[in-house]
């Protein structure tokens, strides 16, 4: 890993405006992500994680404050997001949900059927290529969603709780996968999740949020050494400590938002 | 003590092998009862005129109905009504229809242009396009042309309709995921809007095409000297019954066709369903 950082997030802020009536989603967030690091970012329900992603994503515009992202060549977009259970398209077959990014820059069609292969391949879809979303189970689906973002080849992965509505065994399964693609590329990773245990296995680092307003309250290192399983997680006695201060602190928050 | 597969009368899988043939022969007997009904009605109908409960002057019965139409047939003039109404129908069904597709996906996708043209389409669309007639006849004369347009008219609307509410029915992260991933205005409008739209478009295209047959009739009922319509209007007025029940199974025929036409091309085109 280098030392270069490849997101830098400066006093971010974001209030949404309503007849009279504003909500800060989260106020002066900093957070720099070095090239080629995976961070987490916890936090509850309420703490604008989503849409600090979307900003990042250029769904939406801050009200204050800037980030940028650091771009190594010019031949890249910028960034992927893998979004949360629907983001594949119903209309399109696996193979041109996979080459959705590639199309849409209008590279050369041989190119993008190379590429578009070998991801399907990573993610073990290519037998299903032909197929429409709707005929594979919820972890296809998602499956699709990381194939398309890899096979973008953007600077950053931004990925929205993607495998939030996942049964738990699925989960398992694609944490891992995409640990393995993860580790073949070393992408720099912005990943959302409101699991403490998906955040200890994936990152290596947890930007810890509090709610109303958001804002960052603390980051944790996780020196855990890749390739890393569940179970070397689960065992391991220092992540079970960091396990329940993440806890507590997220238990407080809910508290304190129902108080 | 029983064996692994249960002894014989409880066996599992017998119980559900009969079920299952329960079943199929449940579904063949809704094909079945599909199948009668229409010959159910003839077959009344039929025996009512011949026994006199229907006055046969008015209810010819449908044997005599079909002779007629093989007579028609044979002296070749239905062959000439069929053929212009056809025209007609498909000119202005298209007429209607690529118009509808088109400012649909605009109004869907540009909110200041859906905000602009549905006041206008709104207060359009209650006119009945035949009480247009007059004037689209000044406009476009007698000929053919004015029933086209009568027709593009009428089936303009549900299109145009369906398919901005096609547009808006595409979830919000589909629209996302496309500008996510740098899609052009182009792309854009045939890549997500057209085809996410697709569906509820294709329903707006089947009201449509039952509206074209509607008013075609009246349109050539109206001012038109061929046509299906024109058969049927000329035949009442003339007192010759059979003739004009000709002309109303053909539009109740070419109905049912076009029906099932637009359904096996929905299932075509919409594959992903």
């Amino acid at each position: 890993m280098s030392n270069d950082v490849k997101i830098s997030i400066e006093d971010l802020t974001k209030v949404f405006y309503k007849k009279n009536n504003s909500v800060t989603a989260f106020k002066n967030v900093s957070l720099e992500v070095k090239e080629g690091e995976f961070v987490c970012l916890v936090g509850p329900s309420g703490c604008g994680k989503t849409t600090l992603l979307r900003i990042l994503a250029g769904l939406e515009h801050p009200s204050s404050g800037q980030f940028t992202i650091a771009a190594d060549s010019d031949f890249r977009p910028l960034q992927s997001m893998v979004f949360q259970e629907k983001g594949v398209i119903p209309w399109l077959t696996v193979e041109e949900n996979v080459a959705f990014g590639l199309n849409m820059r209008h590279l050369p069609k041989e190119f993008i059927r190379k590429q578009t292969d070998i991801y399907l391949k990573k993610v073990g879809l290519r037998n299903f290529s032909k197929l429409y979303p709707n005929e594979l189970s919820g972890g296809m689906k998602q499956r699709i969603s990381i194939a398309r973002a890899f096979a973008n080849d953007p600077e950053i992965l931004l990925m929205d709780e993607p495998f939030a509505a996942l049964d738990e065994q699925n989960k398992f399964i694609l944490q891992e996968e995409l640990l393995s693609i993860w580790s073949e590329t070393k992408k720099t990773v912005l990943f959302i999740t409101h699991s403490i245990d998906e955040a200890l296995l994936l990152s290596d680092r947890i930007v810890l949020m509090s709610a109303h307003p958001g804002k960052i309250v603390n980051e944790i290192k996780v020196p855990i050494p890749r390739p890393r399983t569940m179970e070397q997680v689960r065992a391991n006695a220092e992540m079970a400590e960091q396990f329940i201060a993440i806890w507590n602190h997220l238990q407080q928050e809910v508290q304190r938002s129902r108080g | 003590m029983r064996d692994e597969k249960g002894n014989g009368l409880f066996d599992p899988y017998e119980t559900e092998q009969q079920e299952w043939k329960k079943q199929q022969v449940k579904e063949r007997s809704k094909q079945l009862l599909t199948i009668i009904s229409p010959i159910l009605i003839l077959l009344i109908w039929e025996i009512c005129s011949r026994t006199g409960i229907l006055d046969i002057r008015f209810f010819p019965p449908p044997s005599a109905i079909v002779s007629t139409f093989f007579e028609l047939a044979t002296n070749g003039l239905l062959w000439t009504h069929v053929s212009v109404s056809l025209y007609r129908i498909a000119a202005g069904f298209l007429l209607g229809v690529i118009p509808g597709v088109v400012i649909g996906l605009l109004m869907g996708l540009y909110a200041p242009i859906r905000h602009f043209i549905s006041p206008i389409v709104m207060a359009l669309m209650p006119i009945p396009t035949l009480a247009l007639l007059p004037i689209i006849i000044i406009f476009f004369g007698i000929g053919d042309f004015s029933k086209i347009v009568t027709i593009a008219g009428s089936v303009f609307f549900p299109v145009v309709i369906n398919t901005v509410a096609g547009v808006l029915s595409i979830e919000k992260v589909h629209l996302d995921v496309a500008k996510n991933y740098g899609a052009s205005p182009k792309d854009f409008f045939f890549k997500i809007a057209f085809p996410g739209a697709l569906p509820v478009m294709l329903e707006g295209i089947q009201m449509g095409q039952a509206i074209a047959l509607l008013t075609i009739v009246a349109a050539e009922m109206m001012g038109a000297t061929s046509g299906i319509g024109y058969l049927i209007w000329t035949s009442y007025k003339a007192f010759m019954l059979k003739e004009m029940f000709v002309g109303l199974i053909l539009i109740s025929f070419f109905g049912f066709l076009f029906s099932l036409l637009l359904r096996g091309l929905q299932k075509k085109i919409v594959p992903w369903r």
